[in-house]
């Protein structure tokens, strides 16, 4: 696992007089072995800098490095780009081939990676699937015949298999049931232990970073507001939006009670 | 979940069109090898004889039989059909579908050429490749090909482009998948079944226009011959015997029509695999109703009365129990919540009840009583027009609720326009008013817009102030803020609650997220597998432990809080909801309870009142009060 550093960040989309900064000087460090979280609304630009790190949309200008190799330079290979960061989608629906079941998926991301055999890496697929919790039967099943949950965990699954230096996870519970997403955050603690993956994560979920990550920016227009440990920052927000959010997020002790008309 | 047996019953079109197939494969490969010398043979002892039992359908100019040269000419005329719509077929999909994994600026690219091609008439193209290459067989499958490649390129064009903007595309490239197996395991699964079917199809088109070419003479050259050729010669000797044309035009039509109904045949397959397999009605019985007996009607009466509510669709092997034994009451004024996973019935309960149920659904009730009106038994289109306005519906996604096509206000001024008989001016501005109401600023301005020029945040508040604005005494709020960020969901919830409060109008909201509920409303409605199982005043939520229904508490816990305890895991509920198409025994939680017995899973528990001022539908409470042990077979008598 590897450091990532986003220095002065900016990807401006339209050309002209229409031209906006989706982000506009964004800069942030995830350490070696860490969940870094990032919040925001939407329109915030938080997902704009998830796909910049992941590759899938270019740079204006800034740098991003990750142990000093240069994210975003084009030219890197395929296999090397995919090995230095991997990213798990929001929508669990859509993020996986409908006409793959989940062996061939994570059979397929292996297949690139290494050059085991076939027997070695049916071995390797079980051992993912148990990684996620999920069953060794679940290989032969299509996306279609899963729960939303379950989907997820099959793309962290094929993720893994990468064994990406860095990985952006972007919104990854917020299509999912309340119940389910609990688990979901259960699973990537457990394995951000286990592996000392380094992690950036994106979310609108204050009270899930709060749980997951180590330390949390804000984010707002385009624009870092506020970077603190991920616990102090709910605790003690400095920054008014901060504060707003905080305050802004429906909380089961106020249950029956008048709370939510109060300004 | 397990794959289910699926019962396809044989259609008789595929039936036909399989003894059509086989017959016309039969002879394409036979005809060849028995009568392939006779059929160019020249006899002239027998030149162009009328139909005799010797010759069926008569000879032809150089004394050969025409029945035989018919049969003869299948394998050649179905070669080339076939050739000419498969390289068009494979020169389509590469030029329509490979773009999506090179990237936009080559799907740009393409589209131009083949937007180019396909302005070509079709004629010209044919004609300007015979005369480019010379008439001949293999020129004329290669005109087909060529016309027929724009089209199928097109086709698969339109399909790719909605796969290459897909995540499952991104993480492919992501994980450095390599184009060409971009192209093969994502890009043609997916867009495969249309394009077989299309493809199916054409080749019946393909024959027609390779005999037409042949008829023409630019086709197929002598010694050769085809159906089409066979026909142009049988021209030249109709008035001596009209039959001469009749065989080879007859091939032509059966073939064609076996590759159409070919065709059809797959697109209806399909059909059938992807949507799910219904019963009719009438095989399924009668949809199940409620076991339990309605509570009599309440002394004061509520505003809403819902009594064993039960909601079924019909299924491959019987009926699927989506919702059971709903049973409810909403005071005047009272704010209502409704919390359960996706698949637990809250949706098409509550839309149900505004009398907008799921296409397929039967809804039966012993007592759906809504503002002194009874709506049981009644059908939907009626009822609705009963309920007029009374009921106003909160949508969850704001986008789709709103036609796109309409501005705010128009939309808005429908309402007071069909249901009040207002003028246009008197609608107009009741609809401004009523988006003041919601605190959207420039609300003048704002009803002149159209839907995408509103933020999320705004629309939702306009689909609040449409659900107001005839004065309703109920709102249904399907997951009003599910889409929304934190702070705008808190400024929906305030006016969702401050509206109800100022008009006096109840309110049955739906949400998977019970802390939102707690906020909003007064009562909770807990459900679980179609049906309610704990019914509990809001503030208990925030002392769980005065929580009655293990699935209650477990949701209630389940999600991360501000002060939620980072050292230990997040509690979760083990297992899947149960599947609703198989009839439950006992208590549909059973299976993922940690206080389960025999009896919870034998013996469904009803809603019964409790100690803790609500209802619950638990053998085992978990707040410290024991459930009298009566089973429910005392409790319905």
């Amino acid at each position: 696992m590897a450091e990532l550093i986003i220095d002065d960040l900016t990807v401006t989309f339209g050309h002209g007089a229409k031209a906006f900064n989706a982000v506009d000087g964004v800069s942030l460090t995830v350490p070696s072995g860490t969940i870094v979280g990032l919040v925001g609304e939407s329109g915030s630009g938080k997902s704009t800098v998830a796909r910049t790190v992941a590759g899938l949309q270019k740079a204006s200008s800034g740098r991003i490095t990750l142990d000093g190799e240069d994210l975003l330079d084009a030219r890197a290979p395929r296999r090397e780009r995919a090995r230095n960061v991997q990213m798990i989608f929001q929508d669990p629906y859509s993020s996986l081939n409908p006409r793959m079941t989940v062996g061939e998926t994570i059979e397929e991301a292996l297949s690139i990676h290494s050059d085991r055999t076939t027997a070695e890496r049916k071995a390797s697929v079980r051992e993912l699937l148990e990684l996620v919790r999920l069953k060794a039967s679940a290989a032969e099943q299509y996306p279609a015949q899963m729960s939303g949950g379950m989907r997820q965990r099959v793309a962290i699954a094929r993720c893994l298999a990468v064994r990406p230096r860095l990985i952006v996870a972007d919104e990854i519970t917020s299509a999912l049931d309340a119940s389910v997403q609990g688990a979901v955050l259960n699973l990537i603690r457990d394995l951000q232990r286990e592996l000392g993956l380094s992690m950036l994560f994106i979310t609108h979920n204050l009270a899930a970073i709060r749980y997951i990550a180590d330390t949390t920016a804000v984010m707002r227009s385009g624009r870092i507001v506020e970077v603190a440990g991920a616990e102090e920052i709910v605790a003690a927000p400095t920054h008014p939006y901060t504060r707003d959010l905080v305050a802004a997020i429906p909380r089961i002790e106020h249950a029956g009670t008048d709370h939510l008309l109060t300004p | 979940m397990t794959r289910r047996r699926r019962r396809l019953p044989v259609q008789p079109m595929a039936v036909i069109t399989a003894i059509m197939l086989a017959v016309l494969v039969f002879f394409a490969i036979f005809a060849p090898l028995w009568w392939g010398e006779q059929a160019v043979e020249a006899n002239p002892d027998a030149i162009a004889l009328p139909p005799s039992a010797e010759h069926v359908l008569g000879t032809d100019n150089l004394g050969r039989d025409i029945l035989i040269r018919t049969l003869v000419a299948t394998r050649l005329s179905l070669v080339m059909a076939l050739a000419a719509t498969a390289l068009g077929a494979t020169a389509g999909l590469i030029i329509g579908a490979l773009p999506a994994v090179l990237g936009p600026r080559a799907q740009r690219a393409f589209s131009n050429v083949i937007a180019t091609w396909l302005a070509f008439p079709v004629l010209l193209v044919a004609m300007l490749t015979v005369i480019l290459l010379g008439p001949g067989s293999v020129t004329a499958v290669l005109a087909l090909a060529l016309t027929m490649t724009p089209s199928f390129a097109r086709l698969a064009q339109t399909l790719s482009a909605r796969v290459a903007g897909s995540e499952y595309l991104a993480a492919a490239r992501m994980l450095g998948v390599s184009r060409g197996r971009q192209f093969t395991r994502y890009i043609l699964p997916n867009i495969a079944e249309p394009v077989v079917v299309n493809v199916t199809t054409s080749i019946g088109g393909g024959l027609l226009a390779l005999s037409s070419l042949s008829f023409l003479g630019i086709g197929v050259q002598p010694p050769e011959f085809d159906w089409g050729r066979m026909l142009s010669e049988g021209f030249a000797q109709v008035y001596v015997s009209p039959v001469a044309a009749i065989g080879p035009g007859v091939a032509v039509v059966f073939a064609g029509l076996a590759f159409s109904m070919l065709g059809e045949s797959l697109a209806g397959h399909l059909r059938r695999r992807t949507g799910r397999t219904v019963r009719p009605h009438r095989r399924l019985g009668a949809a199940p109703r409620t076991l339990v007996p309605a509570e009599p009607a309440a002394s004061a009466p509520p505003l809403l009365d819902v009594q064993g509510l039960c909601i079924s669709f019909p299924g491959e092997d019987g009926w699927i129990r989506t919702v059971q034994d709903v049973s409810f009451r909403v005071a005047r004024g009272e704010l209502v919540g409704v919390v359960g996973e996706s698949g637990s019935g809250k949706t098409v309960t509550m839309m149900s009840i505004a009398q907008l149920p799921p296409a397929g659904a039967v809804v039966t009730a012993e007592r759906l009583t809504f503002d002194g009106d009874e709506f049981a038994g009644l059908e939907p289109g009626r009822a609705g027009r009963i309920l007029g306005t009374r009921i106003g519906v909160v949508f969850q996604d704001s986008l789709t609720a709103l036609n796109p096509a309409l501005r705010v206000g128009g939309q808005l001024a429908e309402v007071p326009r069909v249901h009040g008989g207002a003028s246009r001016a008197q609608a107009h501005a009741a609809a401004v008013e009523a988006l003041q109401r919601v605190d959207i600023p420039d609300a003048e301005r704002r009803a002149g817009q159209f839907p995408h020029e509103f933020s999320g945040g705004m629309r939702q508040r306009t689909l609040i102030a449409m659900s107001q604005i005839g004065s309703p005494a109920l709102i249904i709020a399907d997951e009003p803020t599910t889409a929304l960020d934190v702070t705008v969901q808190r400024r929906v919830l305030q006016l969702l609650r401050r509206q109800c409060e100022d008009n006096g109008s109840a309110a049955l909201v739906v949400s998977h997220d019970i802390a939102v509920l707690g906020e909003l409303c007064r009562r909770i409605l807990v459900m679980y597998a179609g049906r309610i199982v704990e019914d509990v005043d809001a503030t208990l939520l925030a002392s769980p432990e005065r929580l009655a229904h293990p699935y209650t508490r477990a949701l209630a816990a389940s999600l991360p809080d501000l002060d939620t305890d980072r050292s230990q895991p997040l509690a979760t509920i083990p297992g899947e909801p149960p599947d609703l198409s198989v009839t439950q025994l006992g208590c549909g939680f059973a299976a993922r309870c940690a206080f389960a017995t025999d009896r919870c899973r034998t013996e469904a528990p009803a809603l019964r009142a409790h100690a803790h001022g609500g209802r619950v539908a638990c053998w085992h409470p978990q707040d410290g009060v024991p459930v009298p042990l009566t089973t429910r077979a005392e409790a319905v008598s």
